[in-house]
């Protein structure tokens, strides 16, 4: 029950981009086509999962043992780094298929601050480390969730007459925001 | 010295960061809520980039242009650790205000996008006109939509209350959707803006600067090798 109220509240009550504001850059990049969202999506999950696991048991072994708190952002953004790389190298010469979906995306996410974002939040909840996975893969689901919803939205949007001034990334903006506030409803779920 | 006011006004109106350059939405849409937030976050954020254009610019000739992306993030994340150390210091309040997004600095995409946009290629001077005129620019933008945000939300400005008695704050501004709906309608009005400047001199109306990964200089830098 305790990770059922995990998931719920990752996905929908604290949604990652709509309610924490991570990784917006690619939320509005990326959410022109469903396709594109759809690899972002996936990508995003993998990598945060691998990324919060790896660097939970940095800091659990490594960082806390020898006090070295204060290294944690310069020590997780070069994990993180190397990490892409590795899975990127990985992808290419184990499972091409996956990597040809999700590719390109992975070189962009280094910078996807929902990345950094969670493996940040997990310490500073101090969650054990089967709960600081859950927590990430349900983040990352969250985010996959709400840039499908908003590529959905803007792909009809493409249809409409919108007035010349908000076209591409201002009414994309505002879409995110009545987004938001639906979200916002769950937030008396729980 | 021309070349230097240059590039340091050109961060305050034309490449304006996150309203004309579309970079670094998260701190923009995270720490607005008040004026003062998105005053501090500004100014973290002009003390690393103005000293990581610097750094950059300095050893541009020395670094294999292979590694350069990891020699950035390191140059950047060691600044961040510093404001991180400095700010838990001096200003432990905002510290604690700004939460999780002081170590984010480091994936804010204005400080590796600059980087790899500018200061890899140009002298130090100029690298450090670029680093200050973005970083003011984006300390402006931010306090404004705080300032925004704030006085629509809560009927504050900087704390002190400065709305009539009769006005009903909206508690929507301050919250999530407040951010993105805000940030979307001045987006909207500065396109408006310019093609009002534009229809003035006589020219046709343009779309406004769209946003995809292409404008984030890390992407091309990580992406297009």
């Amino acid at each position: 029950m305790e990770y059922f109220l995990l998931i719920i509240a990752a996905i929908f009550v604290n949604n990652i981009v709509l309610a924490q504001y991570l990784g917006n850059c690619p939320f509005i990049g990326t959410s022109k086509e469903t396709s594109v969202a759809i690899g972002m999506g996936g990508a995003v999950v993998f990598v945060a999962t691998l990324a919060t696991a790896i660097t939970w048991a940095i800091q659990k072994f490594l960082l806390a043992p020898y006090d070295l708190g204060y290294l944690q952002t310069i020590v997780f953004i070069l994990v993180i780094a190397a990490l892409v790389q590795f899975v990127e190298m990985f992808l290419k010469k184990v499972i091409p298929p996956l990597f040809e979906s999700l590719g390109i995306f992975l070189a962009l996410i280094t910078t996807n601050c929902a990345i950094l974002g969670i493996a940040i939040i997990v310490q500073r909840e101090e969650f054990g480390f089967v709960k600081s996975v859950v927590y990430a893969v349900a983040s990352g689901i969250g985010f996959g969730l709400a840039l499908l919803l908003l590529s959905g939205i803007r792909e009809k949007l493409d249809t409409v007459r919108i007035p010349q001034s908000l076209r591409g990334t201002p009414i994309a903006l505002i879409m995110a925001g009545l987004m938001s506030l639906a979200f916002f409803a769950f937030k008396g779920m729980i | 010295m021309s070349k230097f006011i240059k590039e340091f006004t050109k961060g305050l109106w034309k490449d304006l960061p996150p309203f004309r350059l579309v970079l670094g939405l998260c701190p923009t849409l995270a720490v607005t809520k008040t004026a003062d937030n998105g005053l501090g976050m500004g100014l973290a954020v002009i003390f690393v980039l103005t000293l990581s254009n610097f750094m950059v610019s300095l050893v541009r000739t020395s670094i294999p242009a292979k590694v350069r992306i990891a020699c950035f993030i390191v140059i950047a994340a060691s600044l961040v650790v510093a404001v991180e150390l400095l700010m838990q210091a001096y200003a432990y309040p905002l510290y604690t205000q700004l939460g999780i997004f002081v170590p984010l600095i480091v994936v804010n995409c204005i400080i590796l996008g600059r980087a790899e946009a500018f200061a890899s290629k140009n002298p130090i001077h100029l690298a450090v006109a670029d680093g200050l005129g973005m970083g003011i620019g984006f300390t402006l933008s931010l306090t404004f939509l705080g300032a925004l945000r704030e006085l629509l939300g809560s009927g504050t400005l900087f704390g002190a209350q400065i709305t009539a008695e009769w006005f009903k704050p909206f508690g929507f501004m301050v919250e999530a959707p407040g951010a993105f709906v805000g940030l979307g309608l001045v987006l909207g009005g500065m396109n408006y803006f310019t093609n009002w400047q534009r229809r003035k001199q006589g020219k046709a109306a343009i779309d406004g600067p769209t946003h995809d990964c292409k404008t984030c200089g890390m992407c091309q830098g990580l992406g297009g090798k």
